[in-house]
């Protein structure tokens, strides 16, 4: 197994770091003495089983869940002692379900992301409408701003949260599974819109994944997690191998080259529909 | 590093029109919001001054002001000074304590069903200013501050006993409420039926709400409680905003999520518990205003100013309507309570199917 981590001194860049994190909710333990460096400026995918610690390491990382033991730094200052507003301004989450309010139109929503930005007091200001349009630009959502998030389908209102945590206007966005409930070709547009604002806006992107291959085609950088532990760290190719799937997922496999893109792509085993197999290792 | 920079690549033109579009959509709604809210603010103040001219006898303009400046003759500085004005004045912030206090409830907890008269914070200061006249023979301002501690200490169980895992979920925190609600509703019941004669006039307030007999006294004290614990609310505005999208969503908004939790039902809890030791427990008052607020305003912003001026007209023209509009005269909880029984059954049976928010 590859544990290949980022250099932890980049030349520009958020540098994000865990060092020794444990996490836990009452007396169940979820992550255990993590040790994490997330690449600068780069699109990061975490892979893992369910309930392997995946949304609690995110949570941990915007300040939500304060850690047992270790730490989380950005910028070789302590998360969980920045204030909160503050912190926000850096790094943002788009969490696994958040909730819309019923009723509320596109445009407010997307403004919500200017929290971190505003007064208790203070008014609007053009650097608020410069960012939501931005966002809305960004996602192409811009036509949708009248309407109601409700009546919105799957995918757009997935690019709506995406537009809401563009305008928080963050080096760092992470995301717990932002391709949950869609359907394939709204995966790849969101993945897709991700990568579009790492290129160009060179934000470090972090997200949670359940489809390995997937995860393998558009990140940088792979992590995959086990039980809380880390399993493995490095470029997809490194990563996602066969024994990967096994020891994680408890899976056969074999791993052959996406003719698409060059990267791994995973190809289950199961008990049926096995005619062709080149003994996998 | 801001998008607008890193998406200099689009026509400039393009960019400069959607900025205008998203500037005017949210001038619309800005201006469309004041606009409701003015509406609203006129028929709160028609309604006051309405109910200081009408009644048995009706009084000018012209009179009512004389009064209110201290040289109205007679007849009308009785009627009006004494009896009409400090009644229409308990009704104005009353209605505000409890419409702000249902909101900030039911836009925390994001169910219009967990409002404090549902969840048993009103019951429970009723039930202990029961206790307190009828057991122990109490009277005056102390009966206030029993029924101020008891609804604070009711809603400090209830949140203990919803808490789990670091966090009191909505749906728990509702039906342990209810729970808590139908207990104290007993107890009331329990008190009356030991009242003597004397004490159940001054004890049957504390069931359905009522203006009769408002003090001057009483309003202060609602109104400082309006003013003081209001501000703290209001305060919150954009926090809570950020709240309504969950608990993760605001915390990476930035949101200390659990401060605000605490430092707004706090002074919710106290709102209603300052305005139930005025005026009892004025039936589904503060279930009522949320909804209506968000129907009238829709989603522009914040339900904090709308909700809390919906509760003062629904007040007045409850009470009003409780004096006049029947053969006999009726406390203002009877009025709000006919009307807000049918809504909480629409909204039981609605947040069943959908499962809706505010």
């Amino acid at each position: 197994m590859t544990i290949n981590q980022p250099a932890a001194q980049p030349n520009g860049g958020p540098r994000l770091e865990i060092e020794k994190l444990t996490l836990g909710y009452g007396d169940r333990e979820v992550v255990h003495d993590l040790d994490l460096i997330i690449a600068p400026g780069e699109v990061t995918a975490i892979v893992g089983p369910n309930a392997c610690g995946k949304s609690t390491l995110l949570r941990s990382m915007t300040r939500l869940l304060p850690p047992r033991t270790g730490r989380v730094l950005l910028d070789g200052k302590e998360v969980h002692a920045t204030p909160a507003k503050q912190l926000a301004r850096r790094m943002g989450l788009l969490p696994q379900s958040p909730i819309a309010p019923e009723g509320i139109t596109v445009g407010e929503l997307v403004g919500r992301g200017r929290h971190p930005h505003q007064r208790v007091m203070s008014r609007w200001s053009e650097a608020d409408d410069r960012a939501v349009t931005a966002a809305l630009r960004a996602t192409d959502t811009i036509e949708l701003i009248g309407r109601t998030v409700d009546e919105l389908s799957g995918g757009q209102r997935q690019r709506v949260w995406i537009a809401m945590a563009l305008a928080q206007e963050t080096e760092v966005l992470l995301l717990d599974e932002p391709t949950t409930f869609l359907d394939i070709s709204h995966q790849v547009e969101v993945l897709d819109l991700l990568t579009d604002l790492n290129r160009s806006a060179g934000t470090t992107i972090v997200m949670v994944l359940h489809d390995l291959n997937l995860a393998a085609r558009y990140a940088d950088h792979l992590i995959a997690l086990h039980d809380g532990r880390l399993h493995s760290a490095g470029r997809p190719q490194e990563v996602l191998v066969p024994e990967l799937v096994q020891d994680v997922f408890g899976m056969r496999s074999t791993v052959i080259q996406d003719p698409i893109s060059d990267k791994p792509l995973m190809l289950p085993i199961g008990r049926h529909h096995v005619v062709a197999l080149d003994a996998p290792s | 590093m801001t998008l607008s920079s890193s998406y200099a690549i689009d026509a400039e033109g393009a960019a400069d029109a959607d900025l205008r579009k998203v500037v005017s959509a949210r001038r619309n709604r800005d201006r469309r919001r004041r606009q409701l809210i003015a509406v609203l603010s006129a028929l709160v103040a028609s309604a006051y001054l309405g109910s200081l001219m009408l009644g048995s006898t009706t009084y000018g303009i012209a009179e009512v002001a004389g009064v209110v400046l201290g040289d109205g003759d007679g007849g009308a500085e009785f009627i009006v000074g004494r009896l009409r004005l400090p009644r229409a004045s308990l009704a104005l912030v009353v209605g505000i304590a409890f419409g702000l206090a249902g909101v900030t409830f039911q836009t925390l907890l994001r169910n219009p069903l967990a409002s404090p008269d549902v969840i048993g914070v009103t019951e429970g200061a009723s039930a202990a200013a029961a206790v307190a006249i009828v057991s122990f023979s109490l009277g005056g301002l102390l009966v206030s501050w029993v029924a101020v501690a008891a609804g604070v200490g009711v809603a400090l169980t209830i949140y203990l006993l919803a808490y789990r895992r670091g966090t009191a979920a909505g749906t728990r925190l509702i039906l342990i409420g209810i729970g808590v609600a139908a207990m104290m509703q007993s107890v009331i019941a329990w008190q009356l039926e030991r009242a003597t004669n004397f004490q159940l006039a001054e004890a049957l307030r504390w069931l359905t709400g009522s203006l009769n007999g408002a003090l001057w006294r009483d309003v202060l004290v609602v109104l400082t409680a309006v003013v003081v614990l209001g501000s703290a609310v209001l305060l919150q505005t954009r926090a809570l905003a950020a709240a309504q999208l969950g608990d993760d969503a605001a915390s990476a908004l930035g949101v200390r999520i659990e401060r605000t939790r605490l430092l707004t039902i706090v002074a919710a809890v106290g709102l209603v518990c300052i305005a139930t030791a005025a005026s009892g427990p004025i039936a589904f008052l503060a279930l009522l205003s949320g909804p209506i607020a968000a129907r009238v305003v829709g989603s522009r912003g914040s339900l904090l100013v709308p909700a809390a001026l919906v509760g003062a007209l629904l007040t007045l023209l409850a009470d009003f309507a409780g004096q006049y509009a029947f053969g006999t005269r009726m406390p203002v909880g009877v009025v709000t309570g006919i009307l807000g029984a049918p809504y909480l059954l629409y909204l039981i049976v609605r947040v069943n199917r959908v499962g809706g928010t505010l």
